[in-house]
């Protein structure tokens, strides 16, 4: 620290910048913020050669008072700028340092609470639901108990029909009730039919019932999805085009559908369809997807429709055999016996 | 089942037709593909032998053998020259043949059905290099009394060179196509009707076997007396309309049938019983027509088709004895002049006990007759006796067929079992004209969207064995008499658009209206359901089906209305009659098998119908299909319905949050059954509130909560396990759950949009009180004092948000009493409040416990 005797003229411009050099080189050479107080309080404190430069201009005749305090307010301007900037240089290494000191292992888990999960025969449902609104359709639904008039008599399933016979139903006590558990999701269509103003396009997703023990391919209580649009000027050519649009949807753009005669009471003319898809298990081939067909005049009649004047296709498949077809599940055990570890599969949008 | 040589009698076959081949033409019209069978089970070489020695060899054993010599050629044992020139040495145990005969040679390697493993064998002193088979050893037939002589079948010696593939002889390679029937198309239990399909689809030359011809069409008479009786038809229609019976005497009844007829039928799956069995089992399988033969020695005249008496009882063939009903058609006849006292058997279903052919029967009456299907069904359906002749009538006989059938199966008798034939016969026919349907040609296009020609229907309708005639309608058809399915207008489209083929059919999309997309209910559903698997929770679902031990074991109370539940009459499993009342009765049981399957930490979640009978509700009306019912008997349907509301319901056992570097694990509690109510509560915008809940199985006494709408109403319970629930269901101790009503949460939600309320720039202030209430009071009671307390303030509403951040029990407070500490957050609307102002607020928090409690200020 310089004492009185080695007080600097502020006149004596040379020296001065000697000082200033000295300082300049002191505030480079500070190799940290600690280091640059240090510089700070060292070259511009009340003890340091410029402060007292710039006391000593108050001895200074009034005529050289201005030439003096231009030079050492150069001279601090200088000096006080390159401290400043020194210190955002080392405060941004500071900072950059604190981060890396600060870094933590980003491998370590986080998953304390364990994820939830749809179930994929839900999710499914909604999908298929979605791909009918977005053409505006609706999805309508209804009740798992049934009227057998709904699920057989409405549908032109007579008393006698041998495929009302065939259909394994569940029947709800006591005899005669006239109850039974649907045996697919088709008296939703009646029920559409009553309660909606025609044209009517919908689809009706919901869990039906058969007398079937639990094996790999069968389940006695499982989903359908049922379509139905009835409305003037349908075809079967409108049918189809409804499959093939969905069998794309379903299972990429080059799913494709084939129809084969068969027979179900509330059809006529009535078609079992295939699918056609690359994925399918085993390599690309045709299986069988569902039941589909024109509404039977008599369906309509006993909804109070004409058939003279609208005709109406439907048609349904199975939800845990497109879930099967479309993830390659082989056991239907894994849908139906609520494991979380096959729901947890599904955790992603299907 | 269709042989496909068997096919070939009816219609021309491609040369190298294969079973393959045959479902890809027969799918195309409608015949689906069930299984493609090899004709039987024999593997491995299985040839011609020409026996060329047969030593009789007497045994101790008091059995003679035949020590045979058998030059199977090609597979001939070889000579030191290395040709195939010594024959095998075979021990036979039968007699039925001698040197000379052509066998059937079963060589080691070869596997019989049984499975039976031929090898070379020591036996009776000799290696015996083969075995010599009879039909019943190579599973065509029942016929064991001997083996195979093959020029006994009708086969000369020239066609069966020694070493010949004897498998490719007996037809055992022959393919078996199993076809799907539709129950509309009973016709096609035929080689008659499948071949007619075949050619429908092929083209192929097609030979109908089963229309009458000009003498079948003449009336029959003089033969055995039969009455058709049914003074009961259901709906109208008679149970018998033709009745055809024709007598074949002097038949050996007890002879086999020929083995190619054995082989057909067993390929078909029938077994041989005998001549007269097999030929009428044979023909209908051949032409669709179910026919009887009974022993004309124990027929009393007349035979009486009539409907049962009440009370009445019959022994079956199947040796069972029924009791009758009124509406079951019988056969019968007239012992003792006593007219119709025997029952023979079941008209179209199965015969009596006594009613069939004994072995040494020789004079027969060939039964051919058409049946009601109604009636048919029914009494099918109530006995459950399921036959090949119950499943043809049910499905639809062509009615013209009996006089063709009965003719044949006299025809083979003849040829086969000798005898003759009586000139007279019965023919009781009255049968009326099938319908005439009326066409509209347009229609076909309209509903199937190909723009088919008037000559494409006219001439499709013909292929299918329709008479057209033009109308002023369209076209007037009459149909065929094999086809009683096709009655309406649309019956002929499916034809048209079948035998026209489906694939010819574009694909267009159709165009539908403007649709309103998911209701709000479906998608505020689905929200609900995403918003608990954020939560953590995984969605599962569990069958409806429950028993009285699962509620016993949710410790349901003996009135509990949750016990009333609905009934089915066939469950899958007698131990579960039931339809679930509530979800968590199912829920349980998946959660134990997941605990039990090694996965404790639990979060599951379902949601799904219950069903909720009403009491005393009606039974659901039976109304006819085609016609619309009336407003009324809709309601009778709807009331006659069981309420069927969905719920939702959780459980979580073990860790809602596992052990980890950054903190310890933590055990689900109530405090999470609550805390998720109430995100399924927020995520419906529905308001709840919870109240102590201490009678509501299967929670914890003192930790379940009442949740309530605003209104009062229940909505549903949530809260800790009863510890016994908890050790019924070997779950995890403390396990916990909720269930909702959510068609009731739902309906509970406002539904008019949201108006939302402006944000206050203003500053904020914060006030924090502590009040010291009597412990039994609920927390939720003193947060409503807050509330009012804060809303009854000089300063207005000014409370933003208020949250208990702290309860505080022990000396501080003094026995009984505990503290509850809120955090409150004041903001105006429009001006920044003022110190005396947020004191005024909390003054009058203070004061409004203090009335409601007692509550004093902790300092």
């Amino acid at each position: 620290m310089p004492d009185e005797s080695t007080v600097l003229s502020p006149l004596d411009a040379d020296a001065m910048q000697n000082a200033l050099d000295e300082a300049l080189a002191a505030v480079a050479a500070a190799a940290d913020l600690a280091a640059l107080k240090a510089v700070r309080q060292a070259h511009t404190g009340e003890r340091s050669t410029l402060a007292l430069a710039n006391r000593a201009i108050g001895g200074l005749p009034a005529a050289e008072k201005a030439a003096a305090g231009r030079i050492v307010g150069q001279v601090r301007g200088r000096l006080t700028g390159a401290i400043a900037a020194r210190e955002a240089e080392l405060e941004a290494e500071r900072d950059a340092r604190v981060l890396v000191d600060e870094a933590v292992d980003v491998t370590l888990p986080v998953d304390r609470r364990p994820a939830g999960a749809r179930h994929p025969l839900e999710t499914l449902m909604e999908r298929v639901g979605d791909v009918f609104v977005a053409m505006g359709w609706e999805v309508a639904e209804g009740p798992e108990v049934e009227a057998e008039w709904f699920n057989f008599d409405a549908l032109n399933f007579g008393p006698d029909h041998p495929a009302r016979q065939m259909q394994d139903t569940f029947f709800v006590d006591p005899a005669g009730s006239g109850l039974v558990l649907r045996t697919h999701t088709s008296p939703v269509q009646a029920r559409s039919l009553l309660e909606r103003e025609l044209p009517v396009y919908v689809v009706c997703p919901g869990r039906v019932f058969r007398t079937d023990a639990l094996d790999a391919t069968h389940t006695p209580v499982f989903h359908q999805v049922e379509g139905l649009a009835v409305d003037r000027g349908l075809t079967m050519a409108n049918l189809k085009g409804t499959l093939d649009h969905f069998a794309r949807a379903m299972f990429g753009p080059e799913a494709r559908t084939r129809l084969r005669p068969s027979f179900f009471p509330f059809t006529e003319p009535s078609a079992e369809m295939d699918l056609w898809f690359p994925q399918k298990k085993g390599g690309p081939g045709w299986i069988e997807w569902g039941g589909c067909g024109m509404v039977n005049p008599n369906v309509l009649r006993s909804v109070g429709v004409d058939p003279d004047e609208y005709s109406g296709f439907a048609f349904g498949m199975g939800i845990e055999r497109t879930l099967m077809l479309r993830h390659g599940i082989a056991d239907m055990h894994d849908m139906v016996e609520g494991d979380v570890r096959f729901s947890e599969q599904f955790r992603a949008v299907i | 089942m269709v042989p496909l040589a068997w096919l070939g009698d009816h219609v021309e076959l491609p040369e190298a037709l294969t079973a393959a081949q045959l479902a890809a033409d027969l799918v195309r019209v409608g015949l689906e593909e069930e299984a493609i069978h090899s004709g039987s089970d024999v593997t491995g070489p299985l040839v011609v032998g020409h026996v060329l020695s047969a030593d009789q060899e007497p045994q101790k054993n008091g059995k003679t053998i035949n020590w045979c010599q058998v030059d199977v050629g090609a597979f001939n044992a070889l000579d030191d020259a290395g040709q195939p020139t010594v024959p095998r040495g075979i021990v036979c145990g039968a007699h039925n043949f001698g040197a000379g005969d052509h066998v059937v040679v079963a060589l080691p390697g070869a596997v019989l059905p049984g499975p039976f493993p031929i090898a070379a064998r020591k036996t009776y002193g000799h290696v015996s290099d083969g075995m010599i088979c009879s039909a019943r050893e190579l599973g065509i037939g029942d016929d064991h009394s001997g083996i195979i002589v093959l020029s006994r079948l009708g086969l000369a010696d020239d066609q069966t060179p020694a070493g010949a593939d004897a498998a490719e002889l007996l037809g055992l390679r022959d393919e078996v196509l199993e076809i799907n029937v539709t129950p509309d198309r009973g016709y096609c239990f035929s080689m008659r009707g499948i071949a007619r399909e075949y050619a429908h689809s092929t083209g192929a030359r097609f030979t109908d076997h089963g229309l009458p011809t000009d003498a079948q069409r003449a009336p029959l008479a003089g033969g055995f007396p039969v009455e058709i009786d049914d003074d009961a038809p259901i709906d109208g229609v008679p149970g018998a309309d033709r009745f055809v019976a024709r007598i074949v005497r002097g038949v050996r009844a007890d002879v086999p049938s020929p083995s190619w007829m054995q082989h057909r039928l067993v390929q078909a799956g029938m077994r041989p019983l005998g001549l007269a069995v097999d030929v009428t089992n044979y023909v209908m399988l051949d032409l669709g027509q179910p026919l009887h033969a009974y022993d004309l020695g124990g027929l009393a005249a007349p035979i009486v088709v009539r409907r049962a008496a009440p009370g009445e009882h019959a022994t079956t063939l199947d040796g069972v004895d029924r009791a009758l009903d009124p509406q079951d058609l019988l056969i019968t006849d007239s012992p003792d002049g006593a007219r119709g006292s025997r029952v023979l058997g079941l008209a179209g279903v199965m015969g009596g006990a006594d009613s069939g052919v004994a072995g040494g029967t020789t004079d027969l009456l060939i039964e051919g007759a058409h049946f009601d299907p109604i009636t048919v069904a029914r009494t099918s359906r109530r006995h459950r006796l399921s036959s090949e002749a119950a499943k043809r009538f049910e499905r639809g006989v062509d009615p013209q067929l009996a006089r063709v059938a009965v003719d044949r199966v006299a025809e083979l008798l003849v040829e086969l079992g000798g005898g003759t034939v009586d000139e007279t016969g019965t023919d009781v026919d009255r049968t009326t004209e099938p319908p005439t349907v009326l066409l509209d040609l347009r229609l076909p296009a309209r509903l199937v969207g190909v723009p088919y020609t008037d000559d494409e229907v006219r001439g499709t309708l013909e292929r299918i064995g329709c008479t057209v005639t033009d109308s002023a309608a369209g076209l007037s058809v009459q149909v065929p008499s094999w086809r009683p399915d096709l009655v309406v207008p649309v019956d002929l489209v499916e034809e048209i658009a079948r035998l026209g083929g489906y694939d010819t059919i574009p694909s267009v999309v159709p165009a539908a209206p403007a649709g309103r997309g998911l209701t709000w209910s479906q998608r505020a559903r689905r929200a609900v359901a995403d918003a608990l698997a954020a939560e953590g929770l995984v969605q599962v679902l569990s069958y409806p089906f429950v028993g009285t031990a699962q509620l016993d074991a949710m410790n349901l109370p003996a009135g509990d209305a949750r016990r009333r539940a609905l009934r089915l009459a066939n469950p899958i499993s007698e131990a579960q009659p039931l339809m679930r009342t509530d979800l968590l009765v199912t829920l349980l049981d998946t959660a134990r098998r997941n605990v039990g399957r090694g996965q404790s930490d639990l979060a599951l979640f379902e949601t799904g119908l219950v069903t909720l009978p009403r009491a005393g509700a009606p039974a659901a009306p039976l109304l006819p299909g085609g016609t619309l019912p009336t407003d009324g008997q809709l309601d009778e349907l709807a009331a006659a319905l069981p309420d069927q509301p969905r719920h939702l319901a959780a459980v979580l056992t073990g860790l809602r949050e596992r052990a980890g570097w950054t903190g310890p694990a933590r055990r689900a509690d109530h405090t999470d059954a609550f805390a998720l109510v109430d995100v399924v509560a927020r995520r419906l915008g529905v308001e709840v509130h919870v109240a102590a809940e201490p009678d509501r199985a299967p929670f914890h006494p003192g930790r379940c909560a009442r949740v309530l709408a605003a209104d009062g109403r229940v909505l549903g319970h949530a809260g800790e396990l009863h510890p016994a629930v908890v050790a019924a269901h070997d779950l995890p101790a403390r396990a916990v759950a909720f269930e909702l009503d959510l068609d009731a949460l739902l309906a509970a939600a406002p539904s008019a949009p949201v108006q939302a309320e402006a944000v206050s720039t203003f500053p904020v202030a914060k006030e924090d009180v502590a009040l010291v209430v009597d412990a039994a009071v609920p927390a939720a009671d003193v947060l409503a004092a807050v509330r009012d307390g804060a809303a009854s303030s000089p300063a207005g509403d000014v409370l933003e948000d208020v949250r208990l951040f702290d309860v505080y029990v022990g000396d501080q407070v003094g026995e009984g009493r505990r503290s509850l500490a809120f955090s409150l957050r004041l903001r105006a609307s429009d001006r920044t409040l003022t110190a005396a102002e947020t004191a005024e607020v909390r003054n009058a928090v203070v004061a409004t416990a203090q009335a409601r409690f007692g509550a004093e200020l902790r300092s």
